[in-house]
């Protein structure tokens, strides 16, 4: 859907060159921005200069890698020339992490002097439904109907009020319980008060899922601490037990994801076997780990030599006891996991050991933190993941041999399993090299299952979705998870 | 007495630096890192870049000298700027927030009037409340009005604020519609009508938090109270034919506000500093909402001016209390 272009465009209407490397983009005629002044194509290659800047820091830089240079040959044509064939051209410009900034408004807000351009950041010339009229960082944003806005019917609301603070259950409780608010996005409670809330009836929750996958990372690096500094959890040394494929199957097998679902997410949340659980093209129709399999998976580690030789309930084998350290960050869904998970590899004859770290140290990425998830000084940890917009090639890049973290390139890279296989690798290079979208999707498919269902390299617990909670008294409202939750809000209306 | 003054605050200045060294190097030393707010999705170079833009990976003395630089003679000179419309401070770069990018100040600029409001009435509300029970209850002790104050006291301070505020919102929030739950800050007081949704919206956090003031208040009081009561000055005043109200009011309860007053402006900074809990539970949004958040984010900037704030209002409460022990006391004298 195209909000700002006169279409999308697509190799079929010559927006996209047959090549792939240039796409070009038509803004509507007569689009003004919330101040009256026209839009125009030098907007969006200001846009593409500001965020590209060195000294900038633009989180969404990423959104513009690959453009070999955008121009604009009139006031309403945008042209992006790429350096090598893009089969997925739709990034920048596109959704709502990637607007396009009024130049006339950022020209001095360029590089270093981005973070002190205050007034520019707080309330920003757009062209969407509201404009901001007051913003009170982690507080509170004052929004007020934007006269220019391109439909003159819309929005049906003066004004809108943003409020943050407090937590999950009291923004469910404003919309649910008390009504003070109208809508609430990230209202993730457990099941128990997800069912309290609605019986209230005073609203809805509402539900959508994206790619977001909760998921076992397997470490195939030996991460013992008996090992040097610089030694433990790099590709020198394999992990002595998971390098096994039927140990990772079977600690896979033990797991009821379903029960997992039950006790921490409930309608937010569905068992998955998948790293990339959508869009549906991209997605692999893999399920065979959703059933728990106890018996089986106590067979498989029979059959891979793990016996129970002294008795003490624990399996071992040449000496070595069957042993895991289970990390994760400090949240109580986590730690729920945690508790039913060692249960039930408990049950399979593995010990494990449960360690918590706080977010801010676990996802902190700091090389000098023995604590991160890129240092995986553990032999298995959870977290959850995902990838932005729709391509789901970057988010499977991530698993090249050339991305494995370690001393070398101070712990940052995307690799954390340490996984390599050459066969995959040539894969990722034909993904990136393939733009016919059936063919994209066959390849993401197998890449998934190379890191899933073949592999048992990553194991995915829960296809975790959105929570969101809407007043009975709102309309319009229709739950997006690929862009932000107002994305629709020009078209929200009050329920008479 | 200006003297004595004068010494103090100079004693103050090495004091505020070291603990402007501890409260830095303590916060930066303790692990975590900003990072950890960027999304996984970022990819690795792009993350370094926001990490070099921010300054995090400068050395930790470069960025000690920045900040005391920025807190003591930026921050003040856009003060006056912003006071008087002059331009002395021309552009310098200011304190800044690692996960919002605005000034530190102008943050907690935004978060202080409602922490103020809302904590600063529900303190002098506690005092109010606290020192009148807290003479009573001495005065007819083991009375059923002191079982009663003991009681409530004892409720007051034991049950956690968390507590108390859910449950003021459970039943007057969700149950009778009373009151907001959600504190709207944007809110400004013009005609009678705002002025009623602003009580409204301060009653519950107000009640919450002057419950666990007051409480303790008033126990230091009754048992400083107490302790003069049974003084032989008493005796001798009474004996005196002084009436009751002239030797409990003006003998007995001046003599027991000395430990009274230390507690009471010891309080005063940790009213600046926010409540962290009940501002969460009530959504105030202020200053201890502020900190509780930078700390979860390690926004270091905001954590650290927020802490050192915090401890120069100590330091000048200190020298406050002190001030008053003379005027209390007559017998205490400082030059």
């Amino acid at each position: 859907m195209a909000r700002l272009a006169v279409e999308v465009p697509t190799v079929a209407n010559g927006g996209i060159s047959e090549d792939l490397t240039q796409i070009t983009w038509k803004l509507q005629p007569g689009l003004v921005w919330s101040d009256g002044t026209p839009v125009t194509s030098a907007d969006a290659k200001f846009t593409y200069e500001y965020c590209t800047h060195p000294e900038g820091g633009c989180a969404q830089a990423a959104r513009y890698e690959g453009i070999a240079s955008i121009e604009t040959p009139d006031a309403e044509t945008v042209v992006i020339t790429f350096v090598a064939p893009k089969p997925n051209p739709y990034q920048a410009f596109v959704g709502g992490t990637s607007p396009i900034l009024q130049a006339a408004q950022f020209a001095n807000c360029l590089g270093a002097a981005a973070s002190s351009c205050n007034e520019q950041n707080f309330k920003p010339i757009g062209t969407g439904p509201f404009v901001v009229k007051d913003f009170k960082v982690n507080d509170v944003v004052e929004l007020e109907a934007n006269p220019n806005y391109r439909d003159p019917a819309k929005p049906a609301f003066a004004t809108m009020t943003v409020k943050g603070g407090g937590d999950a259950v009291a923004a469910a409780r404003a919309v649910m319980e008390t009504g003070e608010f109208d809508y609430a996005w990230n209202t993730q409670i457990n099941p128990e008060m997800q069912a309290q809330m609605s019986a209230a009836g005073k609203g809805v929750l509402l539900n959508g899922f994206g790619t977001l996958v909760e998921r076992i990372e397997m470490n195939m690096t030996d991460p013992s601490p008996a090992l040097a500094e610089g030694e433990r959890s790099t590709t020198k040394h394999p992990h002595p037990i998971l390098s096994d494929i039927k140990v990772r199957k079977a600690l896979s097998m033990a797991i009821d994801r379903q029960a997992l679902v039950d006790i921490g997410y409930g309608s937010a949340g569905r068992a998955s076997c998948n790293l990339v659980p959508a869009p549906e093209m991209f997605a692999s129709p893999n399920t065979d780990c959703i059933a728990q399999d106890m018996d089986g998976a106590k067979a498989l580690l029979e059959e891979a030599g793990w016996t129970d030789s002294d008795g003490d309930g624990v399996r071992d084998k040449d000496g070595v006891k069957l042993k895991m350290v289970y990390q994760t960050s400090t949240n109580p869904v986590r730690q729920d996991f945690q508790v039913i998970i060692k249960a039930w590899w408990n049950e399979l004859g593995v010990e494990v050991e449960l360690k918590n770290i706080d977010a801010s140290v676990f996802f902190g990425g700091d090389a000098g933190s023995p604590d991160t998830f890129q240092k995986f000084y553990s032999d298995v940890e959870m977290y959850a993941n995902n990838f932005d917009g729709t391509d789901p090639e970057p988010y499977l890049a991530q698993y090249l041999c050339d991305k494995i973290p370690g001393p070398d390139n101070q712990w940052q890279g995307e690799n954390i399993n340490r996984f390599c296989d050459p066969a995959y690798d040539a894969l990722v290079a034909e993904l990136a090299k393939t733009s016919d979208m059936a063919e994209r999707g066959k390849i993401a498919i197998r890449l998934n299952e190379m890191l899933t269902k073949d592999s048992y390299v990553v194991v995915p617990l829960v296809d975790r979705g959105r929570l969101s909670a809407a007043s009975n008294t709102l309309g319009g409202v229709v739950l997006n998870t690929w862009d932000t939750e107002l994305w629709n809000a020009q078209d929200w209306f009050r329920v008479k | 007495m200006l003297n004595y003054v004068l010494r103090r605050l100079l004693i103050a200045i090495p004091t505020l630096i070291l603990i402007s060294l501890v409260i830095f190097f303590l916060v930066d030393l303790a692990p975590g890192s900003p990072a950890s707010e960027i999304p996984l999705t970022v990819p690795p170079d792009v993350r370094e870049k926001i990490m070099e833009s921010l300054g995090v990976n400068q050395p930790v003395w470069v960025r000690y000298g920045l900040w005391m630089k920025q807190f003591f003679y930026v921050e003040p000179l856009y003060g006056i700027d912003a006071m008087f419309g002059t331009d002395l401070a021309q552009g310098a770069p200011r304190l800044i927030s690692y996960s919002s990018r605005v000034p530190v100040f102008q943050y907690i600029g935004e978060r202080l009037p409602q922490t103020l409001t809302v904590i600063g009435t529900a303190y002098v509300l506690a005092v109010l409340i606290a020192i009148p029970i807290g003479i009573y209850s001495a005065y007819r002790q083991y009375s059923w009005f002191d079982q009663i104050g003991t009681f409530v006291a004892m409720i007051g301070f034991s049950v956690p604020t968390f507590f108390t505020g859910l449950l003021l919102i459970i039943v007057f929030t969700v149950n009778l519609h009373w009151f907001p739950s959600i504190y709207n800050t944007s809110l400004s007081v013009t005609d009678w009508a705002s002025f009623k949704t602003q009580v409204q919206q301060m009653t519950l956090p107000v009640i919450t938090l002057a419950l666990f003031n007051a409480a303790e208040i008033s126990r230091y009081t009754r048992s400083s109270m107490l302790e003069n009561l049974a003084q032989d000055y008493v005796r001798t005043a009474r004996a005196k034919g002084m009436g009751e109200r002239t030797v409990v009011l003006k003998h007995v309860l001046r003599n027991s506000l000395i430990p009274v007053v230390t507690v009471i402006a010891l309080g005063i900074p940790t009213v600046f500093g926010g409540a962290i809990i009940t501002e969460q539970v009530f959504k105030i949004n202020g200053i201890g909402a502020a900190l509780i958040g930078a700390i979860q984010v390690n926004d270091l900037p905001v954590v650290q001016t927020i802490a050192f704030l915090t401890a120069i209002l100590i330091v000048l409460f200190n020298l406050v209390a002190d001030i008053l022990y003379g005027l209390l006391d007559p017998r205490i004298r400082y030059d």
